[in-house]
């Protein structure tokens, strides 16, 4: 029997429960309960029949070869498997405790609206999850990558008609978002880097990745550090950590799952599937070993302060998550395993009796209670100490830090666009752009200089319009097509990079275009419907028009080049056209893709998500007009 | 209270007082107790009361008018009542309105006025203030008061919290401020509010209207700090604490966010924008709208109450027999031993229920072996002299060692990761697929050691002021009282028990709310044991026999507890029971076992995820078995549905199917001439059982205010509290799990006893009067001598008759199975 085909299953068979999960009555409980714990319980069984043979034939590496997607004469896009040790534990670690929670949420979430929803998003967790530990090259990877953000974003947002899960979400999604440039860049970077299609299984290839480092140590050292960032955010290191507490606003054992066991620790896969790759580059082993020690010092003396159980937890978890990271740098690959699933079952365990800590431990306080020393006198340690405790609480403000260091700067950015209105779009927008095309067109006469730094130039305006979206509040219309817009920039700066074929824009713009169309569209009936409100608030539309959410999200997917659109593709084609030296390029198209994620996801959870207000609240926008 | 007539501007002193009195007054979930949510609206009548607590705070007391029309088209508000409420409200013109409430009204839902003055930040200046501050002065408040969650516990000790807060801002490197001007304002030892209201707000006019926008941002946590003020022994790890430290410390964070993002220079608030707190307070008159929501809500209301009397009407008296009884039992009144005590009575007709407040008229604090603290065991309102003491040899602590701290520090952590981790797996392989008992349950027979000993009788010891142990004529006193109360004053049957009652759950932070209300959130098997022991003694029953009641020597009392979930009875000191009464009590446990199965039958019913095709036993294992999954946030349901309170002897209600929705207190109007007996019961039932009914009540109507929405996200913050995620404010209220079967109608009291005997009770208590006055339960008199019922109406009795007719049931059994919903009352021959 060959084994490799067995991969498939592990994809397929979430793959169908999803789908029909999606089909089955949101009435229907008990239904839907059953294909999610069938399809977590079979696939766990076929798991365990799987492992057993692949043990049995010595656990070899396998390599399931490629399927292509797409394919012209300088670009590939290839779908790959591959399975090790590495992701036997992570898929037999994933399947037990996905088994496990959906048996559980079957009563425990019994009666809740938004049962359906909730399997729906954990079996696309499941999928997602499953093809990002089995996945052969980046390419798959970051189509597992995609599919866990988005998962993600929807369970935080589980209780999508309150503020703070509304609110987190976004936190949670744009952090992930940031990691995604690391990986966006990184394989970009290993496109140049390998001159092919570059496989993990190529990777384990020691001689190769030696020979091919010998040359390119800088570009090496690049995509190490991309890699780790990617990680990094995944598996919210420092200084990302602060997402994560914030993550734990779904039910108990969404939590659980995600944040406790699961889907944290993909950053420490992530490292663990590259390792092959930096292995030799002692720089990148110093700083994922240096990131993994100021977490886990930093998360340990956060963890202590806490005083509520789920953030404790999270804490917790993240001090075992950096000390795994310090394990990788030291290429302790099975002590990191084992560390992890020990790890991912306590923590999972741990979330689930979460709410028995109120009864247990005034049980112990009643029964064992010694009042705790406290600190007295003004003597140097306690000065330290009392410090210490201080910055813990405040989280060392590494949540301020993320703000100043990375979005304020871009919101400043943004603001430079705030003369742009709706109306006045186009006056804008037309001109400018026919300049640009005319510039592409006698592009041959132009000088040199202005020749060379035009692509990054128009990619700039591409990454503006993103930014002046992101930070857009009066119109909404005018947010969502500065978005739409902004991949048109994007497309001038590559064809003014590199010859660009016509077939290539269109696989890049088809999705675009009709996406695009569907989101505005959907924003034109909304504002019929109630006038253009703005971004303002979260407006809690979902609870009136939920199909409409529904497919506005679908768009808004579409748009920023989920896997469900020809976009997706057409984004790694579009970054196999900038050249190996354009570092500026490639860093703004990827943070335009990157924050266009994050416009467009903050687009929907305003229109969507929240509190809805029954209420009369034309005063208030009264005031908001006049202001 | 004087808020709406107020002259010059409230005081700050005035408004802090106004401020504790609307806040929720939620004790932290160890010692959670029922009450009326909206409490500070009881002066006024209900509905004007539900209106105004709308305008003011948005607060919703009504379902929406679709809804009571769904309910109408259903049957379950019944079109006979429904006129009957139409024209005791507009006579002639009941025609027009009814077709308004079909037809023509619509919800009309305004913004609340809390909240508006302070918004101008966020709408104004666009500056979100709660957004910048909330979630650190949370974490602040939850570190100082913190029980045991955190390993760094707050390292300082303080006479409050601002007091704390100034310590830690001078003892660190690092600063709480920025502003220069706020940490000289903190630094000030005479810092008082008005000087930092008059930065914010400017106008003293609006001081008021701003505070309670401010603490009304987050009702929760100020609160718990209003109520930890109130009653600092709440708090097993004391903390001191005041509302206006809490506020002081807000203003202070406010300003400093406000310097840092203006500068030094903004205009104060009020100055720029003009509220009035008088207005905040003002009261509005009652529209239409709102009249057709009280008429739907009334009618729903009678549509039960009115088939509730028409049962008791169709009762026939049974001539009553002279001989003694079996046995006797006397229960909680409780709703959930409502159909205990009825299988009892099916399964041995020879025998008699009572009921009556499962602290059994013993009140005391009581202190477990190896416990380090006290606790009340007797209604909350009542301050107990008494201390009972447990002294048990072989008593052991279950522990689990996930909860053990050090699974969070580095080093430590990352050793037991990798072991205790895979431990883990294997516990929650076991605990998901095969559910047992196991330490991190909270189970009502651990409570006390039923092998231990307790102090009851006084040996002259005293300790913290109390008396350890009750003497003769104490005893005497309480045991009189608890025989006294039921009319039980003759004709002891040998064997007469004592039931306490209490819960078992896991995963449950709301665990206090399911045991005994009248034992102060816990267990009732300390009362039980203690009060029997009590009864059983020569002193007392001598002391007893001079006193006129007269008990014979061969009758003994035994204390039990039942377990309402798992319905288990547990029997206490059945070694102290003579050679007669304990073969009778073995044929007693029997039936005892009989009724537990029939009774979880019963609740099972309502179990919606549990399949209903088993044996009975297997029926109860799986029962049983809902008390220790992790799984299940429905361990029992607790007091939902509960909607009456019958105070009355058990006769008057033979055979009568309540669906476990009636608080039953036995009472015997020919034994209370003077009605003292019944001003007691109803001093302890009304506010009990109205509170119990109204907490529901308000959480099933306003889930998200009033509320602690569903309870699957919770956050349990510092043993205190619980919060949705990591940054929210604390939750009040009952989780909607626990009401969510509930319907939303007020008490009914019922009382079997000569109306003017009644009136006289319930005017010579001011409290009771407005309860009873005001409409926050409906009373209706049961006149024993004409058999026919009058109804509080207007401040006097007005005569009811009730227009349903009761189906007459010969077994119940079939009717159970089917439904899930609330069965009307039937009159019922068997099981």
């Amino acid at each position: 029997m060959e084994l490799s085909n067995w991969i498939q299953l592990m994809i397929g068979i979430p793959l169908f429960g999803f789908l029909i999960s999606l089909a089955v009555s949101e009435r229907k409980e008990t239904l839907l309960s059953r294909v999610a714990f069938y399809t977590a319980g079979i696939n766990l069984l076929s798991t365990l029949i799987f492992l057993v043979f692949w043990v049995l034939q010595g656990g070899k590496d396998l390599n399931l070869k490629e399927i292509s997607i797409f394919k012209n004469d300088h670009f590939e896009f290839l779908i790959d498997f591959f399975f090790d040790r590495v992701s036997a534990v992570y898929l037999i670690v994933g399947a037990l405790l996905t088994f496990l929670i959906t048996f559980y949420s079957r009563y425990y979430l019994h009666r809740e609206p938004g049962y359906k929803r909730f399997f729906n998003t954990v079996l696309f967790f499941y999928l997602g999850f499953n093809l990002t530990i089995l996945s052969g090259n980046f390419e798959t990877l970051f189509i597992g990558w995609e599919i866990l953000g988005l998962s993600s974003f929807l369970l935080v947002a589980f209780y999508r008609k309150n503020l703070l899960p509304s609110r987190n979400a976004i936190k949670v999604f744009s952090i992930y978002r940031i990691g995604d440039v690391g990986l966006i860049l990184a394989m970009w970077a290993s496109h140049h880097f390998w001159h092919a299609n570059v496989t993990f299984l190529d990777l384990t290839n020691a001689q190769r990745v030696m020979e091919q480092q010998l040359g390119h140590s800088g570009i090496a050292l690049f995509i190490g550090l991309m890699l780790l960032l990617a990680a990094a955010a995944k598996s919210a290191q420092f200084p990302f950590s602060s997402w994560l507490p914030r993550a734990m606003e779904g039910p108990t054992p969404s939590s659980a799952i995600f944040y406790g066991s699961l889907s944290v620790h993909l950053g420490v896969f992530l490292l663990l599937r590259t390792y092959p790759f930096w292995e030799n580059q002692w720089l990148v082993r110093i700083f994922i070993g240096a990131i993994g020690l100021i977490t886990a010092a930093v998360s340990t003396t956060i963890a202590r302060v806490q005083t509520s159980v789920k953030t404790q937890i999270g804490y917790a978890s993240l001090t075992q998550i950096g000390i795994m990271f310090i394990e990788v740098a030291a290429g302790l690959e099975l002590l990191a395993l084992v560390h992890f699933a020990g790890n991912a079952f306590l923590r999972t365990y741990q979330l689930l009796v979460s709410p028995s800590v109120v009864s247990y431990l005034i049980r112990e306080q009643f029964y064992r209670f010694i009042p705790k020393k406290k600190r007295e006198g003004n003597t140097w340690e306690n000065r330290l100490y009392l410090s210490v405790y201080v910055w813990s609480l405040k989280e060392w403000n590494l949540d301020r830090l993320i703000h100043r260091v990375i979005f304020q700067p871009l919101k400043k950015l943004g603001h430079k666009l705030d003369f742009l209105r709706y109306r006045t779009l186009f006056l804008y927008f037309i001109p400018s752009y026919a300049l640009g095309v005319y510039l592409l067109v006698t592009g041959y006469t132009l000088p040199n200089w202005l020749h060379q730094i035009l692509p990054a130039v128009f990619a700039f305006v591409a990454l503006l319009m993103v930014l002046k979206s992101f930070t857009e509040r009066r119109s909404i219309r005018l947010a969502w097509t500065m978005l739409w817009m902004n991949h048109f920039w994007m497309v001038l700066a590559i064809a003014e990079n590199e010859n660009f074929a016509l077939s290539e824009i269109s696989m890049y713009l088809s999705g675009v275009v009709l996406f695009g169309a569907l989101g505005w569209m959907l924003i034109r009936w909304m504002i019929k419907l109630y006038g253009d409100l703005g971004l303002y608030t979260y407006r809690g539309n979902v609870r009136k028009h939920p199909v409409v959410a529904f497919l506005f999200l679908l768009a808004v997917l579409g748009l920023i080049g989920f896997p469900i659109s020809p976009t997706f593709i057409g984004e790694d084609l579009l970054f196999s056209h900038i050249h190996e030296d354009q570092f500026v390029l490639a860093f703004i198209a990827a943070l335009a893709f990157v924050m266009e994620g994050v416009a467009a996801v903050r687009i929907f959870t305003r229109i969507f998500f929240g509190v809805h207000s029954n209420f009369d609240d034309s005063d208030l926008l009264k005031s908001i007009n006049n202001s | 209270m004087n808020l709406y007539t107020t002259r010059e501007a409230m005081g700050v002193d005035e408004i802090l007082h106004a401020l504790k009195h609307f806040l929720p007054a939620q004790a932290p979930l160890k010692d959670f107790v029922h009450h009326n949510t909206l409490h500070a609206f009881q002066h006024l009548p209900f509905f004007q009361g539900i209106k105004l607590a709308g305008d003011q705070f948005g607060y919703k007391g009504f379902l929406s008018i679709p809804e009571y029309r769904v309910l109408y088209r259903e049957g379950k508000i019944k079109g006979p009542v429904l006129k009957k409420v139409l024209e005791d409200h507009f006579g002639e013109q009941a025609n027009t309105w009814l077709v308004k409430l079909l037809d023509e009204a619509q919800d009309k839902l305004t913004a609340p006025k809390i909240g508006k003055f302070r918004a101008h930040w966020r709408n104004d200046y666009h500056f979100n203030l709660d957004k910048i501050i909330h979630p650190f002065l949370f974490r602040l408040l939850s570190a100082y008061l913190d029980q045991g969650i955190s390993i760094w516990s707050f390292p300082l000790e303080a006479k409050g919290f601002l007091d704390a807060i100034r310590q830690l801002q001078e003892g660190s490197f690092s600063s709480i401020f920025t502003s220069k001007r706020v940490i000289d304002l903190l630094n000030n030892p005479n810092l008082d509010l008005d000087s930092l209201l008059e930065i914010l707000v400017g106008d003293p006019k609006s001081y008021g209207w701003y505070l309670f926008d401010q603490q009304f941002a987050h009702p929760g946590w100020s609160g718990m700090v209003s109520v930890l003020e109130d009653q600092p022994e709440s708090l097993l790890d004391s903390k001191p604490i005041s509302l206006k430290d809490l506020i002081l410390m807000e203003c202070l964070l406010e300003i400093d966010s406000l310097d840092k993002k203006f500068g030094e220079g903004w205009v104060p608030l009020g100055l720029q924008f003009s509220y009035d707190t008088e207005q905040l307070f003002e009261v509005g008159l009652m529209e239409e709208v709102d009249l057709v929501r009280q008429c739907w809500q009334e009618a729903y209301e009678w549509s039960y109450y009115d088939e509730v009397l028409a049962g008791i009407q169709a009762v026939v008296p049974n001539a009553e027999s002279s001989a003694t009884p079996n046995f006797q039992a006397l229960f909680c009144i409780d709703d959930r031993e409502c159909s205990t005590r009825r299988h009892l009575e099916y399964i041995e007709p020879n025998c008699a229920t009572y009921g009556t407040p499962g602290f059994f008229n013993v009140e005391f604090y009581f202190q477990p072996e190896f416990g380090k603290f006290y606790t009340k065991s007797c209604p909350a309102p009542v301050t107990p002299k008494f201390l009972i003491k447990e002294t048990a040899k072989d008593k052991k602590l279950a522990s689990d060692v996930h909860f053990h701290q050090n699974n969070h520090s580095l080093v430590r952590g990352w050793m037991r990761a990798q072991t205790l981790g895979f431990w883990s797996a294997v516990k929650l392989v076991g605990n998901i697929l095969r559910p047992s008992s196991s330490a991190l349950e909270v189970s009502s027979f651990h409570h006390m050691d039923p092998k231990g000993t307790l102090s009851i009788e006084y040996q002259g010891e005293e300790e913290n002021g109390l008396q350890v142990g009750f003497k003769v004529e104490e005893m005497a006193d309480r045991i009189e009282g608890l025989l006294r109360s039921i009319g039980l004053l003759n004709g002891f049957s040998p064997l007469i028990y004592l039931i306490g009652h209490g819960a078992s759950s896991i995963n449950n932070t709301h665990y206090a709310g399911y045991d005994c209300g009248a034992c102060c959130g816990r267990p009732g098997s300390v009362n039980a044991r203690v009060a029997a022991y009590m009864a059983n003694l020569d002193e007392v029953r001598v002391e007893l026999k001079l006193r006129g009641i007269a008990i014979p020597t061969e009758t003994q009392f035994l204390g039990g507890l039942h377990d309402t979930t798992k319905d288990e009875i547990l029997f206490f000191d059945e070694e102290g029971l003579n050679a007669a009464n304990q073969s009778l009590h073995q044929i007693n446990r029997e039936k005892f076992a009989r009724v537990l199965d029939v009774n979880s039958l019963e609740r099972a019913r309502r179990f919606d995820t549990l399949a209903k095709n088993m044996s009975l036993g297997g029926l109860h294992e799986a029962v049983k078995k809902r008390a220790f999954s992790l799984f299940e946030p429905r361990p029992e349901y607790n007091h939902a549905t509960n909607a009456l309170c019958i105070v009355s002897r058990k006769s008057t209600l033979k055979g009568l199917f309540f669906d476990r929705r009636a608080f039953l207190n036995s009472y015997d109007y020919r034994t209370d001439r003077e009605g003292k007996a019944l001003a007691k019961i109803l001093a302890a039932a009304i506010p009990v059982c109205g509170g119990i009914n109204l907490e529901y009540y308000f959480s099933r109507m306003d889930p998200d205010k009033l509320g602690a929405g569903t309870k699957l996200p919770h956050n349990v913050m510092g043993l205190i509290g619980v919060a949705n995620g990591a940054d929210g404010d604390l939750r009040t209220g009952l989780p909607y799990q626990m009401v969510e079967i509930h319907d939303p109608i007020r008490l009914m009291m019922v009382v079997e006893q000569l109306p003017e005997l009644v009136f006289q009770v319930i005017t010579g208590s001011p409290a009771l009067l407005e309860w009873v006055t005001n409409t926050w339960i409906h009373f209706v008199v049961l006149d024993p001598t004409t058999g026919k019922f009058l109804r509080w109406m207007d401040g006097k009795f007005i005569s009811y008759t009730p227009v349903t007719a009761v189906e007459h049931l010969e077994h119940l059994h079939d009717k159970l199975i089917g439904s899930q919903n609330n069965l009307p009352v039937y009159l019922i021959d068997s099981f």
